[in-house]
């Protein structure tokens, strides 16, 4: 992590007025050249992982050695998340959008040579579309990005998220100048209200009703306020609020201090969940950046507003994503929730009205005050305006982070932006909404993907988590899994949730074994109806909707459980056993090389054999098997 | 004064008084377990579950914990109050046989032990929480608190070790609707 | 490492003495020693004046806090839905078979601790391990035990 706040020399140009920051968004301008060509090494987590900072050490290095003239050096610029992580590392070119995947520092050479010094584009790193087999040369014409309206992550991929120079360019903090020049708190929140945000944590509540509840409240009893930026973001298979706070940190910071002006607050915190350092780090840069310009701290844009914001991490608690479980975790006590009324916008933090929302909303409110209420309201669909950031994860060429106008079909975005699933199978299940959502099937890929219409089909809009899943998946075994998951998040503070999740998980487990009877479904049935009506939080109320969509959706599939003692998936350990077909056998012998029980016998060069009374189904002949010849029967 | 209505009967509370303690006053029967008036009611057994219809919505809310509303229309042996309770009985019957005092509410709401019922019988302890409120609240000692989480929840001293902080005054004893503090207690003041 | 009282005062200062401060505090000590010690977790409550009882209550709820010193790599296998999809659960058991361990456990020479986690964000590179800050992408059994025995001669 690059600390370049003190060589910037932020200090020296503090904005004195909101004036200031137009003039220094200029001189900004001014020093850099519009031709000059950029390249972009996504420093996302995804691409940090597959090695981008090796590749762009070894791009600076090979461009200084190449002697390229001066003119056309090209700035290496690292970036945030692109979102197209299965991709990565990904490098693009700037102003053409010559798009590079999974590039390797060994293909550094050929990138100078063929691409920099001749203008022409190294083929083999080109994209290629799975389903027409073209190759596809600039990232505005890859499906992923063409469908997608990059609203919120309009700046991700192009700033550095760790110099607020590169965000101030791109028009940073001009929607907090507007605010602070010439608006009153009473006209901030009007436009949020009118624009129709809603919460995109989770709730989906009005995030400008709940603004002008907690300013009511304020008025009723005068003291300290606070704002909170959700960024605990812990649903599995979500990474929206990671890639924000990672890629553009300073569009949450400047929604939060807009936030702030408007509810009349001094102090902000940012929650971030344990598993995010990378977040961390670049919001205490950009917190740091931030009030060395006088964005943040005292006397805001020497406009004698003061207000400033302090990251508290996580500590590994899911629960803790809920608002009154956070808000007891900043105050230092055990993060359990509470009953709702009072809601935080009358008694939050330290009982006093707060103003709690997901970082993502936060995100979503300095482009709103910039571009208007009606311009907002007016993508979208009555009741969800807008765009919503996806991640769409699981059995789907495409994986990656999405936004789009919320509205556009499931099915658009499973089979346009993410490709189909491999294999060219229809899919069979999407889930969203998160461990509270659903299992929406094939069948209702018209579903118009907004707050309503997914509730209506019995699962939720949640964070914007998006798991494709085809029919080698499970509906009994991944009704199971988000139990267990929620099993060991729940905090046990009250009965239908800590008891009943043990119980819904046994009642499962027996049905994965091939064991119960359709009664049990019933009963199960019934039990999730009661844990739903009976839960004290959000996490207990919603818990049983995995299980409840899967019986309505895929009640064949418990069926086949129950009365047929067979896992249709194959997942299901007790229904299934291991085979090495003898024709795909090449007798590699790694298998039996690999198998942890020594189950595998034969001799090399010869087909192998499972033994099936010494096999414990831990699956890692099938995973290493290269002829793929082990079956699941 | 508050008016609203309960099981379709017209009653009053005053302005801040929870459903329970308004039903309790005009004698309508609720079932509790984590409930006692002298600590801070916490809403975690849920079997005081009413539900209620506020004009916009009916929902199941906590009695010990949902503050009166004019105009509310409070059910407190509706269908679906009935579901959630039994089921919190059945699986309380099945977790914690040895327990009379569940039992008893168990047999009165139909419930038997189910395929589900552990053996040990010595498990007593639901974690209801009122040993930690009352020696917070009552006596102000702090000796125990409720440690871990989920289904790993436990009633706990610091370090497990004997509690320092204890001064032995058996009110945790005296609230535990169990009996579950009669094992626990010993090893808390050491 | 060694549980030094310098060490703890070190991070105290860090600290106005207010309740609030507890779970930063908490994790401070945690990065320091990689468990926190009796001494610290009492030092910590009564600098912050918050009561043992109520510090241990926030120490155990906590995933990331514990009691016994953690192992010089911490792995943690992704349980996340994606992860799960592709194998994660597959992943746990062959690292349990290997390191002989079983999850949120570490092994006897301090080198390894077994944990796993419901989802660090990195669904794309699916099934992910992360093996101190190290992302395995999209990996398995195999290569995971090849990158244990580096990891490990290090």
């Amino acid at each position: 992590m690059r600390q370049i706040s003190t060589a910037l020399k932020l200090d020296e140009n503090r904005l004195a007025s909101p004036a200031a920051l137009a003039a220094y968004r200029e001189s900004i301008l001014a020093e850099r050249d519009p031709n000059r060509p950029i390249i972009i090494v996504c420093h996302g987590t995804g691409c940090l992982a597959t090695n981008s900072p090796k590749v762009a050490d070894t791009l600076r290095r090979a461009i200084a050695a190449a002697g390229l003239q001066a003119q056309v050096v090209p700035e290496i610029k690292t970036t945030g998340c692109h979102g197209f992580c299965s991709r990565g590392p990904l490098v693009i070119f700037h102003p053409t959008g010559l798009f590079y995947q999974r590039v390797q520092p060994e293909d550094v050479e050929e990138i100078v040579q063929t691409t920099l010094l001749e203008g022409k584009p190294v083929e083999r790193l080109l994209y290629v579309d799975p389903n027409t087999g073209e190759h596809i040369v600039h990232d505005h014409d890859i499906p992923f990005y063409k469908y997608q309206q990059r609203l919120v992550l309009r700046n991700i991929g192009k700033i550095d998220p760790a110099d607020i120079r590169d965000t101030i360019a791109a028009g940073g903090y001009q929607s907090l100048a507007k605010v602070l020049a010439g608006m009153t708190p009473e006209e901030v929140i009007a436009v949020v209200e009118t624009s129709g945000l809603r919460g995109r944590g989770g709730g989906g509540f009005l995030a400008g009703r709940k603004w002008r509840l907690a300013v009511e409240n304020v008025r009723k009893s005068p003291g300290p306020v606070y704002v909170v930026g959700n960024g605990d973001e812990g649903d599995p298979g979500a990474f929206m609020d990671r890639t924000l706070m990672e890629g553009d940190p300073h569009a949450v910071l400047e929604g939060m201090i807009i936030g702030a002006y408007a509810l009349g607050a001094q102090q902000g915190y940012i929650y971030v969940r344990l598993e995010y350092p990378l977040a961390v780090r670049h919001l205490s840069v950009a917190i740091e950046q931030a009030r060395a310009l006088g964005l943040l701290g005292q006397n805001i844009l020497g406009t004698g507003f003061d207000f400033d914001i302090k990251i508290n991490r996580g500590a590994g608690a899911f629960v803790c994503g809920e608002e009154t479980a956070l808000i007891a975790s900043l105050e230092g006590r055990v993060g359990e929730p509470k009953t709702r009324p009072p809601y935080p916008a009358e008694k939050g933090l330290w009982n006093r009205p707060t103003i709690i929302n997901n970082v993502e909303t936060w995100g979503n409110v300095p482009q709103i005050i910039e571009k208007g209420a009606d311009w907002f309201a007016g993508m979208g669909v009555p009741h969800s305006t807008g765009t919503k950031i996806f991640s769409l994860v699981g059995k789907v060429n495409n994986v990656g982070l999405v936004e789009v106008p919320m509205g556009i079909t499931l099915g658009r975005i499973v089979e346009e932006i993410g490709g189909g699933v491999p294999g060219r199978d229809e899919f069979k299940a999407v889930q969203t909404g998160g461990p509270s959502g659903g299992c929406i099937p094939w069948e209702l890929k018209d579903t118009p993907v907004d707050f309503d219409s997914l509730t209506r089909v019995g699962s939720m809009m949640g964070s914007g988590g998006m798991i494709v899943m085809d029919k080698r998946d499970c509906m009994v075994d991944v009704a199971k899994y988000f139990l267990e998951f929620l099993m060991d998040e729940s905090c046990g503070k009250c009965v239908p949730c800590r008891m009943g999740l043990e119980r819904m998980h046994a009642m499962l487990g027996e049905f994965t074994m091939g064991k119960g009877s359709l009664e049990d479904l019933d009963e199960l049935h019934s039990l999730a109806e009661g844990i739903k009506d009976g839960s004290l939080c959000a996490l207990g109320g919603t818990a049983p909707n995995p299980v409840l969509s899967t019986i309505r959706y895929f009640r064949d599939e418990y069926e086949a459980h129950i009365l047929h003692k067979t896992c249709p998936g194959k997942v299901c350990r007790e229904l299934i056993t291991y085979a090495i077909n003898s024709e795909l056998c090449n007798g590699c012998t790694l298998c039996a090389r690999e198998c942890p029980a020594g189950a595998i016998t034969g001799v090399k060069k010869k087909p192998h054999e499972i033994n099936s009374s010494l096999c414990i189904k831990c699956g890692v002949c099938f995973e290493v098997c290269k002829p793929e010849a082990v079956e699941i029967l | 004064m508050i008016s609203f209505t309960i099981n379709d009967r017209e009653v009053t509370g005053q302005e801040g008084w929870t459903i329970l303690e308004v039903a309790k006053w005009h004698g309508i029967d609720i079932p509790t377990l984590c409930y006692h008036g002298a600590v801070e009611p916490y809403g975690a057994c849920r079997l005081c579950v009413v539900e209620v219809d506020d004009g916009q919505q009916r929902r199941l809310v906590a009695s010990c914990l949902h503050p009166v509303q004019e105009g509310l229309k409070v059910q407190t042996d509706s269908e679906r109050v009935k579901n959630v309770r039994r089921w919190i009985l059945q699986m309380m019957v099945d977790e914690h046989p040895g327990s009379q005092r569940i039992k008893e509410l168990a047999k009165s709401y139909g419930v038997k032990e189910s395929r589900f019922k552990s053996d040990r019988v010595e498990d007593l302890c639901i974690l209801c929480g009122l040993c930690v409120r009352a020696c917070d609240e009552v006596v102000g000692a702090r000796a125990i608190s409720l440690g871990n989480r989920g289904v790993r929840k436990e009633v706990a001293t610091t370090h497990r070790l004997p509690s320092p902080e204890c001064v032995a005054c058996g009110t945790c004893l005296y609230v535990c609707p169990t009996g579950a503090m009669e094992q626990l207690f010993d090893r808390i003041r050491g | 490492m060694s549980v030094s009282f310098e060490k703890i005062e070190a991070i105290l200062d860090r600290f106005p003495p207010q309740p609030e401060h507890l779970v930063s505090a908490f994790q401070e000590i945690q990065a320091e020693f990689k468990y926190i010690p009796a001494d610290a977790f009492n030092a910590v409550c009564d600098h912050l004046g918050v009561p043992r009882s109520q510090g241990w209550a926030v120490a155990t709820f906590f995933k990331s806090f514990s009691f016994e010193p953690k192992g010089i790599h911490e792995i943690k296998v992704c349980l996340g839905t994606a992860c799960h999809l592709k194998g994660g659960a597959r992943l746990v058991e062959g690292l349990e078979r290997e390191l002989k361990v079983e999850r949120g456990h570490t092994t006897g020479d301090l080198l390894f601790t077994l944990d796993t986690v419901n989802c660090v964000g990195a669904c794309a590179l699916a099934p992910v391990v992360v093996v101190g800050e190290e992302y395995q992408a999209n990996t398995n059994s195999r290569k995971l035990k090849k990158h244990l025995k580096k990891v490990a001669a290090e």
